[in-house]
């Protein structure tokens, strides 16, 4: 059964931010939300690296453990999603995830802090697939239509990766065998539940 | 007087109709389609079967090596 996941290469990744356009304009996500954001590190110094951020949809999410009305639910491809009818906006989920991938709109239903807005690994949400109220709740069900996320799709050096973690997972380490290095991805071991092999020790995961 | 009353407030409440708010039911988690279920707009890709499992994990691997893995397209 497919299981699916993200990688960044932090290799490859240069900032363009072609991800995070293709994520708002894909699912036309309101200003103020970013379900995707590239963050670099050592901005301006020689060697700065950056990688792209969303929901890592995690083996054990947090976010699912701390949700006081239990919105959240992992679909059998290992989506994490939520069902925005049951949100109350209450923010938990944005301080107990590691990735910050849970978002508020700063208008809505509850004015200053909306109902949580967050990466669906454009897979929708709990209406009907492809159904104008699933689009404008969840945004594109590109799953559901034999594509893959937008982001990854559109990602114009193939840092960012998606798809079926085997395969995924296949992808990435053909890469670090032919150049040899770069094998420490970033929210590795926190999104696929341990420590992958090809980590040096001690690496933060 | 009355039936234009009348119809005044018939045409109203079509036009103001738009302006209600939409239902939100608060029954928990809902059960969700599995994509493989596919839609039924014309958006879908060709190349696999929607409502066989096989057939849309086949095709989601197919895309992830062809579209992703450049190793595959320049060895």
């Amino acid at each position: 059964m497919a299981r699916m996941k993200f990688i960044c290469d932090s290799e490859r990744c240069i900032e363009c931010n072609g991800c995070v356009t293709a994520c708002k304009n894909e699912h036309e996500v309101p200003w103020g939300v970013n379900r995707r954001r590239v963050v670099t590190l050592n901005d301006g110094v020689p060697g700065e690296k950056s990688v792209s951020v969303a929901c890592m949809h995690c083996s054990d999410a947090p976010c699912m453990a701390v949700c006081p009305t239990n919105t959240f639910y992992r679909t059998e491809e290992g989506v994490v999603l939520h069902d925005k009818d049951t949100c109350i906006g209450c923010g938990y989920c944005s301080y107990a995830c590691p990735f910050g991938a849970p978002q508020f709109p700063a208008s809505g239903t509850f004015g200053v802090r909306g109902k949580m807005d967050k990466c669906t690994f454009c897979a929708g949400g709990p209406e009907a697939n492809g159904s104008q109220a699933e689009f404008e709740k969840y945004g594109r069900n590109r799953l559901a239509e034999g594509k893959l996320p937008a982001c990854a799709e559109m990602c114009s050096t193939k840092a960012l990766l998606a798809g079926d973690g085997d395969v995924v997972a296949d992808i990435f380490r053909n890469r670090v065998l032919k150049r040899g290095k770069g094998a420490e991805v970033w929210g590795w071991g926190t999104a696929y539940g341990s420590k992958q092999a090809g980590q040096p020790q001690g690496a933060k995961s | 007087m009355r039936p234009f009353t009348i119809l005044a407030l018939v045409i109203l409440a079509v036009v103001l109709a738009a302006c209600a708010e939409r239902e939100q039911t608060a029954n928990g988690i809902k059960s969700d389609a599995a994509p493989y279920q596919g839609t039924n707009h014309p958006f879908v890709v060709t190349g696999w079967k929607p409502g066989d499992r096989n057939s849309w994990e086949q095709q989601m691997k197919v895309r992830t090596v062809q579209g992703q893995n450049d190793y595959a397209k320049v060895p």
